[in-house]
């Protein structure tokens, strides 16, 4: 069969080649970063790891409260805010603990809380394992007989899947404080029907789901961020330090794609 | 006769259109120094990458110990590399690790040391690299020559069989240059370990080493003693040694230092007119 080249193709389908290529091109490296999950995974037990993923969960989990809390304050306060006034219009304010909790718990928090995470920890991720891989500290460890995997990669895994979860019920948690202070404290809400909604509106099933949620988003994460740091000098359009960067960059932006498919995606199947 | 502890056929390396390795055949004997030299950028540390495997030829074959790297069960190559150590040209130091804590990596996770045999080796390494000042500090915050060192002791700390030294002395004063090639002379006697070096410092060196290689256009021109290699006529040697002469020149050449002292004189004299017409801001001003 003849194969056509880009140069020889029909010039109105140049557009759709370029796309398609874009397309396969970004089916391979979800391929690999798949691969490189399941090998650092495989890793995960070893007799060397505690420590290792106990610092991790102090990186990407302790050291982002602050900043989980704050974001979640605020939403829950907008979503409180927001909510209250469309419910006056019909009547029915008392539904507002109802609609904050269930739009935290349920969408809210697990995504939000995922994409700070993203911003906070996962870029700080890619820039260090990418910087190790440049200055050739990661080969250093293959000389040492240290699995880069097992040492690099598998810690932050198993750190990610214990930290999103807990801060996602964080967020939940500050959130429906928040819409608390904005409906009931500012706009004068019922405190009694809140507290009482959102105590009776949720189930447990809206809980695990969330940090189940929470649990593929861990994943898809550090997946994307470590792959994105670990392979920064495989780069086609850069090199060093620039290759760092644009790696960083990319691992944020891939990673809030994957986040809200991912989110549609469980949702589904969850619902 | 025993074979050869490492042992290259042919290999070929290239980087994009650009080939590094051209057929390079070579032998490194165990219980040897042996030292690669050539020019910049004539594929030295390249050569030494495909022996720990960070690299591997796009043709020909690594053969460790007379059986080839693509043959060795992942269990011997286990073994094996437990053996060999690397030492980095760019010294590969991990920036967020203390020189305590980078010298006692390959121990922490490659042994079942107890803490105190831990820090007692890295101790008795810090000790000989005169580090001791550093121990608490980080890789960033030393000099070149301390990172080297601290690199160096990292490499040491395993007490491995083989080990690879990339630029060992390179940004050493001449004391510590000498102290290095020293401890890997003294070393390979006390212990009988392989040393493979790549180095510029010619002919400082050869006092240590066994046998040289030399690498030139792509592949190795000479394998010898370094008695043999002044016998080894070939245009590579011309030009280490007009570039050894150029530079004996350039230092030591009445000449050269006539014109050092014509342009001293200059100088002075430059910087005494413009005392005496005082500072071209005071001129403005006054």
């Amino acid at each position: 069969m003849e194969s056509s080249s880009p140069q020889t193709l029909p010039l109105w389908t140049r557009p759709l080649a370029a796309v398609g290529r874009r397309a396969i091109r970004w089916v391979n490296h979800l391929g690999a970063v798949a691969i490189f999950f399941i090998l650092a995974t495989l890793k995960v037990v070893h007799p060397k790891q505690l420590a290792k993923i106990a610092y991790q969960i102090y990186e990407i989990g302790a050291r982002s409260v602050p900043i989980i809390l704050l974001v979640g304050l605020f939403t829950g306060m907008v979503l409180g805010l927001q909510t209250y006034h469309a419910l006056v219009t019909v009547g029915a304010q008392g539904a507002l603990g109802t609609l904050v909790a269930l739009s935290l718990v349920r969408e809210l928090g697990p995504v939000l809380t995922a994409i700070m995470i993203t911003a906070r920890a996962g870029s700080a991720i890619t820039a260090e394992i990418g910087i190790q891989r440049i200055s050739e500290q990661i080969d250093a460890l293959d000389t040492m007989r240290i699995d880069p995997l097992r040492f690099l990669v598998s810690p932050r895994i198993v750190a990610a899947v214990i930290s999103f979860p807990i801060l996602t019920a964080l967020f939940d948690l500050i959130g429906i404080l928040g819409g608390y202070f904005s409906g009931v404290v500012l706009m004068g809400a019922n405190a009694g029907a809140y507290i009482h909604r959102v105590q009776t509106s949720m189930e447990l099933k809206d809980i695990t789901d969330g940090f189940i949620k929470a649990g593929v988003f861990a994943v898809i994460v550090t997946a994307v961020c470590c792959y994105q740091g670990y392979f920064a000098h495989m780069r086609e359009d850069s090199r060093g330090a620039k290759a760092v960067g644009l790696s960083t960059t990319a691992a944020v932006v891939i990673s809030c794609v994957l986040i809200l498919v991912a989110d549609y995606i469980v949702t589904s199947l969850l619902i | 006769m025993n074979a050869p502890l490492i042992e290259f056929q042919d290999v070929t390396k290239s980087f994009g259109t650009k080939t590094v390795l051209d057929r390079v055949n070579l032998q490194i004997n165990a219980g040897e120094v042996t030292t690669i030299i050539g020019l910049s950028g004539s594929g030295k540390s390249v050569l030494l990458k495909h022996i720990i495997g960070l690299l591997k030829p796009d043709s020909g074959r690594i053969l460790f110990q007379g059986q080839p790297l693509e043959e060795i069960t992942t269990g011997e190559r286990k073994t094996g590399l437990a053996r060999i150590s690397y030492m980095f040209q760019d010294n590969a130091l991990f920036d967020s690790l203390s020189v305590y804590d980078n010298i006692a990596l390959p121990l922490r996770e490659t042994t079942n040391l107890s803490r105190s045999e831990i820090s007692r080796r890295v101790r008795a390494r810090v000790e000989q690299m005169e580090l001791a000042d550093a121990v608490n500090k980080y890789p960033s915050e030393l000099s070149g020559g301390m990172q080297k060192r601290a690199a160096l002791a990292r490499a040491l700390v395993t007490d491995p069989r083989i080990v690879l030294f990339d630029e060992p002395t390179s940004g050493q004063d001449p004391i510590r240059k000498n102290a290095i090639l020293g401890m890997i002379a003294q070393y390979q006697r006390q212990i009988g370990f392989t040393a493979i070096l790549v180095s510029h410092e010619i002919p400082d060196v050869y006092f240590i080493s066994n046998r040289i290689l030399a690498l030139y256009d792509r592949s190795v021109v000479f394998q010898g003693t370094p008695a043999e290699l002044e016998d080894f006529d070939h245009p590579f040697l011309d030009d280490i040694i007009r570039s050894l002469e150029e530079l004996r020149r350039e230092l030591t050449d009445p000449y050269a230092r006539s014109r050092f002292a014509m342009a001293h004189r200059e100088l002075e004299k430059r910087r005494t007119g413009q005392d005496a017409r005082g500072l071209p801001g005071e001129n403005q001003h006054g």
